[in-house]
Formats: C-alpha cells, structure tokens, sequence
C-alpha cells in the first residue's frame, strides 16, 4: 500500500492548472505527429525537448511523455484509414484495421483501437506503480542468449501461427534479414553490403521501409482501380463508440492475453515492438474463426493494439530503472532526464520520488485525457475518407516523403521510400506477406548481435539456450510453436486413431 | 534634395564601414550563426558523447553564449561513421559541430571508412575521459583477485564493452597482454548495456567510462577496481556511501600497466572560414567556464582541459600516433 499513498503524492503534485493544460497540449502535439507517417514520436519528442529545458523537470516530463501517448494514439489512426503505419508498433494494426475502414466501419476500428489502447496503457501502469522494483530485478535476467530466445520466439511465432503458406513467409522473412544486414556490424565492427556507398553505410531504416511498403505501396494499388480510394466513411455517432464498448467484454480474453504479452515484452529492453505482432498472431492462433482474420475483423485491432500500447508503457519503466530504453521514444525522453540533471537508475526511485511518482500519475491522468480527446475527434479523423482521392493522395505522398527524410534528414532515403513501395507493390500482386519482412527488418540485426553474443559468451555452445530455466523455456515455446502446424496435425492423427480403437473393442 | 541623399547616403556608408573595420582587428565577434546549430553526436542517445551534448546545449541556451538556437542531433549509425561522414560531406557548412572521441582515429583504420580527421576543422579539446576497470560487486575485490579469477577460469571469462575494434575492445587486448589472462570481448552497442549487463551478471567486467557506470555503481551494483590513468581522479567529493572517485586505484598501483586516455573535442566541417572557426573557439572556451560544465565534469569523472590552434593539433598529431600504434599492435587495422 506504500505504492498508493506515494502515487496519491503523485495525483497532487499534477493537480495544478499548469500542468494539466501542458498535458492537454502535449496530446494534441502528439497525436498531430502520430498522424504524419515517419515523423512519429521519437521525432516529435526530439523536436519538442528543447522547448522544456528551462521547465522544471516534473513538468518537462510531463509534456512529454503525454507527447509520447498522443503519437501512441495517432499511429493507429494513418494505419486504420490508409494502410500507413505511422510507428512501427502499427503494422499489425493495419491487418485488419483497413479492411474494416474499406468495409466502411472506420469508426468502430478507430474507437476499438483507441479503447484498446488505453485499456493496454492502463494495465501496464498498473503493473508499474505496484511491481516496479520487482519487475526492474527481472529485466536484469535478460543476458545475450534470452534476447535472442524473445526474438526467436516472435519469428517463430510468424511462421508457426501465421495464415498464409508457410514458404512465402519464410521468403518473406529471409529478405527482410538480408536487408537488416547492411550497414556497420557491431560484433565484428566491419561494413557490410555497403558497395563503398556512404548512405548505406548506416544501413536500411527501418520506418523509411515501412512507409515505402505499406503507404506508397498502396497508393500504387489503389491508383491501379481507377482512383478510389476504397474506404467510406461511415455515420459516426456516439451510438458507434458505445456499441464497441459493449463488444468489449466479449473480447475479455484476447485483452487480457495481448496486455500479459504486452507487459512482459515492454519491460523486456527491445522487446517492444514484437508486442504488436506477437498480440495479434496468438489471438488469430486462439480463435474460433482463424479464417477472417485479416479481413476486417475487430479483435484483429484489438489484439495488437492493447499489446502495442501495454508495451509502450511498460517500455519507460527499463529506461527509468536501469537506464535502458525501450523504445525509440523512450531514448529521446532518457536524453531529456539526463539535462534535467536526472540520472536514471536504480536510485532515481529512491531519490526523486517526486518526479517518479508525479510521472506514473501522469501516466494514469495523460490516458485518460488522451482517451477523451482522440474519440471526440474520430469523426474528423474518418472524414478524411470522405475527401476524393485524387485530393488525398498527392497530400499521402508529400507526408510519407518529410516523414521518410525526416528521420535521418538524407534525400537518400526517399529515393529508398520509393523503392519499397515499387517492392511492397510487387509482394501485394504476388502474394507475399509484408508483416514478416518487416518485422525481420526491425529484429534481424538485433538477433544476430544477441545470437553471435551468446555464441562468444559460451564458446560456440548452443547449449546456452536451454542453460536456465527462463532461456530455456522461451527457447523451447519458440521451437514448439515454429513447428504448431506439424504438431497439431500429429496430435490429430493420433487423437483419430486413439478414439476409433475403444469403440470397435 | 538629391544631393543631400547622396550626402546621407555616403555618411551612411562610412558609418557602416567603421565597425567592419574594428571588427576586422577582433575577428572573435565577426561571425556568428544565424541558422541553428546542429550539435553533431557519434553515439546513440543516452551514451557519454550524446550526454555531453545535451549539457553543452543546456550551457549554451541558458548563458546565452549564442543567438542562434542548438539542436543536438544523433547520428551514430554504423557505430559512429554516418556522424564521420556526414561531417566530411558538410564541408564549408559552419552550423555544424561534431563532439568527437577516439574514434576519429580508429574507425578508419579498423573499419577502412574514408575519413580522416585532418580533412574537418578543429576547434577544441575540451575533455579527457577516463576508462576504470569495473566488476560485478559480488565478484573479486582487487585487480590481483581478478585477474587470478580470470586465469582460473574454466568457461570463458566475458568483458563487456562497446563495439568492435574500439577503445574498449583496445583495452582489453591490453590487459591480456599484460596479465596473460585471456578474456571473451562481448560488444555491445551502447555503455549503458554494458553496465547493465555487468549488473545482471552476463558478464564478469567492463571497462566503462566513469559517466556510463556512475548509477549503477552509486546503487552498489559494481565494483569500481582501477583506473586506467598515470594518477588518481582528482575529485574526492563522496559519489557512494563510502568512495569518492579519487579513492579508486590507479591499475598502475595494483599492479596492471596499462593507461588509457580519450579525447573530447569538438571539430567543425572542413573548408570553413577563419572567423567562422574562431567563433566556435571561442564559444567552446565560454562553455568550459560556465557551471554546467564544471557540474558536468565533476559529476561523471572528467578531466577538465582545454586546447586550441597549434597546440591542439600538437596534441591530435601524438594522440593519433599513440592509437595508430595501440590498433595495429592489437591487430585490428583492417588490410
């Protein structure tokens, strides 16, 4: 109960005019560049960090983290009605988030998107107030060879559980690895892939692929049937968001499930982004009706969308606690600690409390206001589609390029952009999935760094991943679920040929 | 009436031309940035370079040393060579300053990126780092108990550092070669990992910078067992509950000849003008004497100093021979 009196410090310590009107223009910033595709919230937070130095530190983090909820709410926007992730936590919001907008229930996937995400955020700072220093000593048991058992698990995850044929995607798959590749290798501090070319030297980022694949990709298509653009906004009332909202408790499992999963990978440094997509594979390997997933079906928003965002959060508690951040995000807010004259660490709970506490409140008062601003404004958001194509597409194409320079301010990467949504083009029309690619784009380096690691750590033994309990069971769920189809078709013969026999004797 | 415009306008023009001409005689004042100025990092956010960034900016905006705005901006991709690159593609571009460290001298040779730090402007040194051994506060006590430790080891004994071929990794070397102990180099991408994963036990040491393991070590997480200099850090102001920095060894006093020093400095692009340059001499030498920075130095271990013109580029030419010879007796220059 000490957590509760100190987060009921925190609630005062917030409760002043000022900081409740920073926080509320925080969110409106936030989700501002939630909605531009690439400019997302690390961008949006690094522009605005400037603006907070001569803040005190409580407000200044204040702003910002609610900056960093309004980019978490605005992604889901660009994703639901064009197909555009606008963060990489996103992509799997787009599954099925844009067939409901084409089958013109965009409202009730942005209300299911938003609800889904508070509902994330909620449970995840929940687990912050109460568990944080439990939870810091756990993040601690992640050595070279757990992470790479995360990041296996999260591919093994696509392969096993995912619905389309199993070689496109580990093609899919294979290509994205090979593109994570370019650029410096950390482990052997050699360039590779890099042709003497300087802007590979940095290799592919990842966002300027996304936005190439997902956005440019699809302006492509649609342009390709004759200029609609297929969604139609659809009547948004009041009525639409309580409708959802009394869906909700129908889809109490696949909440719980995505927030659990969320949780554990958010605090787990890196682990982040997997959450979305990992959210969404287990609700589809969990449901009744696998089928009509990736054609417009709610709990394919919920599902990653409450994993994304419970991740999101539980994300800030590593670089609080230990210094790691979790997320892109998450290292730009670090930066910002650091010129408040904040160290983050193990003693920052113990010497700022104030701070802490007035964050972790934030965290509960920011979701709720976040919550309340973006649904008044689903409305505007879906009327969007009602603007021509011919009028919204050019103004698509402008964003994806600033968002696609601004990350790293190189031309280079525009001409890149471009290339993917010749790429992601290609793999619509020929059926290869774009999910495992990406998400191979985003895990690949980072596995190979923890797997070659863990390979110098132990002398070249792949006994490593099965040395303790904790690598060992994630890297034996990661097999199991990699080979999910064959087992489960295994199970089913012999469950055939068991039942039959105590008839017929 | 025209003749009297002209008159204005002539009187005008010597008055203009007057303070040109004072101006020329202190070229200190005579340029100064009008767009912002883009703090160039060759790390990734949170690491020492990115820290010491953010103070320079936070100086800067709050003693009003500048008019024009500073942005920090992080470009530590292909472990620091995009921020070399992207320097030496700026030339002439004088709202651009890069706060390096050793690796403009070792990126080139380990990794063969076309850089040379002689093609950019100097402008300053304006810090030394320190390196200190570091371990597990559950591990040995002493440098001789770990190196004993090490030797006896059966698995690999890991040493935690950042990146490939780098300071860290140099180090390393160097203790084998001293001790004849032989240790697994784990390169991570960041300090701030490796002072985690020290902490977590994925590793038996590292040898941070003071700033990259200060928390951990306030939180009696490590054990601080040397420092890689000729003498003691000099600040003995308590930073734990029972040791100031001046308490930790030198390795010398224990027993391991090995030292270590890294520049910080802060270059700009090449072909700037000389005004230009002494504007950012200038502007660097008011940081070194703002609180902040004294804060700053004392805080994460530093050794304040300040160099400029000829002996700067005194000290670069030695600094680069020292480490030319330490890479290539460690093996690491590329062929």
């Amino acid at each position: 109960m000490e957590a509760f009196g100190l987060l009921m410090h925190g609630f005062a310590v917030l409760m002043t005019w000022k900081i409740i009107s920073l926080m509320v223009v925080g969110l409106v910033l936030g989700i501002f560049v939630g909605v531009l595709p690439g400019l997302g919230g690390p961008n949006g937070v690094a522009i605005l960090l400037p603006l907070t130095f001569t803040m005190d530190p409580t407000s200044a983090i204040v702003m910002l983290s609610c900056i960093y909820w309004g980019a978490l709410f605005g992604g889901a926007i660009t994703s639901i009605l064009f197909n555009i992730p606008g963060e990489a936590w996103s992509v799997a919001t787009t599954f099925d988030g844009y067939p409901m907008a084409q089958q013109g229930k965009a409202a009730e996937a942005l209300t299911a998107a938003f609800t889904s995400s508070f509902i994330g955020s909620l449970v995840a700072v929940m687990l912050i107030t109460f568990l944080a220093p439990m939870i810091s000593s756990f993040a601690l048991k992640f050595g070279p060879p757990e992470f790479f058992a995360v990041y296996l698990l999260t591919f093994c995850s696509f392969v096993g559980l995912g619905r389309e044929a199993k070689h496109k995607t580990v093609i899919s798959m294979a290509l994205g690895l090979l593109i994570a590749g370019i650029g410096m290798d950390t482990v052997s501090g050699n360039l590779r892939m890099t042709f003497g070319s300087d802007n590979l030297l940095r290799g592919i980022n990842f966002l300027v692929a996304v936005i190439g694949l997902f956005g440019i990709s699809e302006i492509l298509l649609t342009m390709e049937e004759r200029l609609a653009l297929r969604g139609h906004a659809a009547k948004i009332s009041l009525r639409t968001v309580l409708k959802v909202w009394m869906d909700l408790p129908k889809y109490w499992v696949t909440l719980l499930r995505s927030s659990v999963i969320g949780c554990w990978l958010g605090i787990t440094p890196g682990g982040a982004i997997a959450a979305s997509f990992m959210g969404y594979n287990l609700a589809k390997r969990f449901s009744k009706d696998p089928e009509s997933f990736g054609k417009g079906r709610i709990e394919g928003v919920f599902a990653p969308e409450t994993a994304a965002h419970a991740s999101g959060t539980a994300a800030l508690l590593p670089m609080l606690a230990l210094g790691i951040p979790g997320s892109g995000t998450a290292a730009i807010l670090l930066g910002g600690l650091m010129v408040w004259g904040l160290n983050p660490g193990p003693l920052l709970f113990v010497e700022h409390k104030d701070f802490v506490w007035g964050l972790i409140a934030s965290m509960y008062l920011g979701n709720v206001v976040g919550l309340v601003i973006v649904l008044t404004t689903v409305p505007v958001f879906a009327s969007i589609l009602r603007v021509p194509f011919a009028a919204v597409a050019p103004m698509i194409v402008v964003s994806c390029a600033i968002g696609a320079y601004a990350i790293q301010n190189a031309m280079f990467d525009i001409w890149l952009m471009l290339g993917f949504g010749v790429v992601g083009y290609v793999f619509k029309k020929i059926g290869i999935p774009l999910a495992p690619f990406t998400l191979a784009l985003v895990l690949g380096s980072r596995a190979e760094d923890a797997f070659r690691l863990a390979m110098i750590g132990s002398g070249g033994s792949v006994g490593v991943f099965w040395s303790n309990g904790l690598v060992g069971t994630i890297t034996t769920l990661a097999i199991t679920l990699l080979f999910w189809p064959l087992i489960d078709r295994a199970f089913t013969a012999v469950a055939r040929i068991w039942r039959p026999t105590p008839v017929t004797t | 009436m025209s003749k009297s415009i002209r008159a204005t306008a002539a009187l005008a023009a010597v008055f203009a031309s007057a303070p040109i001409l004072s101006l020329a005689t202190s070229p200190a004042t005579a340029w100064e940035p009008t767009k912002p100025v883009e703090i160039v990092v060759a790390a990734g956010a949170g690491g020492a370079s990115d820290q010491m960034a953010r103070m320079m900016q936070a100086a800067i905006q709050k003693n009003n040393l500048m008019k024009a705005p500073v942005v920090v901006s992080l470009k530590g991709g292909a472990s620091g060579a995009e921020a070399l690159i992207y320097m030496k593609s700026s030339e002439g571009d004088a709202n651009k300053v890069l706060i390096a460290y050793s690796l403009i001298y070792m990126l080139p040779l380990s990794a063969k990126i076309p850089f040379n730090w002689r093609d950019l402007t100097p402008v300053s040194v304006v810090a030394m780092d320190q390196f200190v051994l570091w371990d597990n506060a559950g591990g040995a006590k002493t440098v001789k108990e770990f190196i004993a430790a090490a030797k006896a080891a059966s698995s690999p004994f890991k040493m935690g550092g950042t990146g490939s071929k780098r300071e860290d990794h140099v180090l390393t070397v160097f203790m084998e070669k001293q001790t004849g102990a032989k240790f697994s180099y784990l390169p991570y991408k960041s300090g701030g990992e490796a002072a985690t994963q020290l902490v977590g036990n994925h590793t038996e040491a590292n040898v941070n910078n003071p700033s990259e393991n200060l928390e951990v070590w306030r939180a009696g997480q490590v054990r601080a067992l040397c420092v890689f200099d000729k003498e003691r850090i000099a600040y003995k102001t308590k930073v734990t509950e029972t040791q100031s920095w001046n308490d930790i060894p030198t390795c010398k006093e224990e027993g391991l000849d090995v030292q270590y020093l890294m520049l910080r400095a802060m270059f700009l692009p090449g072909k700037v003008t000389p005004e230009q340059q002494a504007f950012y001499v200038d502007l660097f030498e008011k940081v070194t004497k703002t609180a902040e920075y004294k804060d700053y130095m004392e805080k994460q271990a530093l050794k304040p100093i300040f160099l400029k013109g000829p002996e700067m580029l005194k000290f670069l030419e030695e600094d680069d021979a020292l480490n030319k010879s330490l890479m290539t007796e460690a093996g690491f220059v590329a062929k």
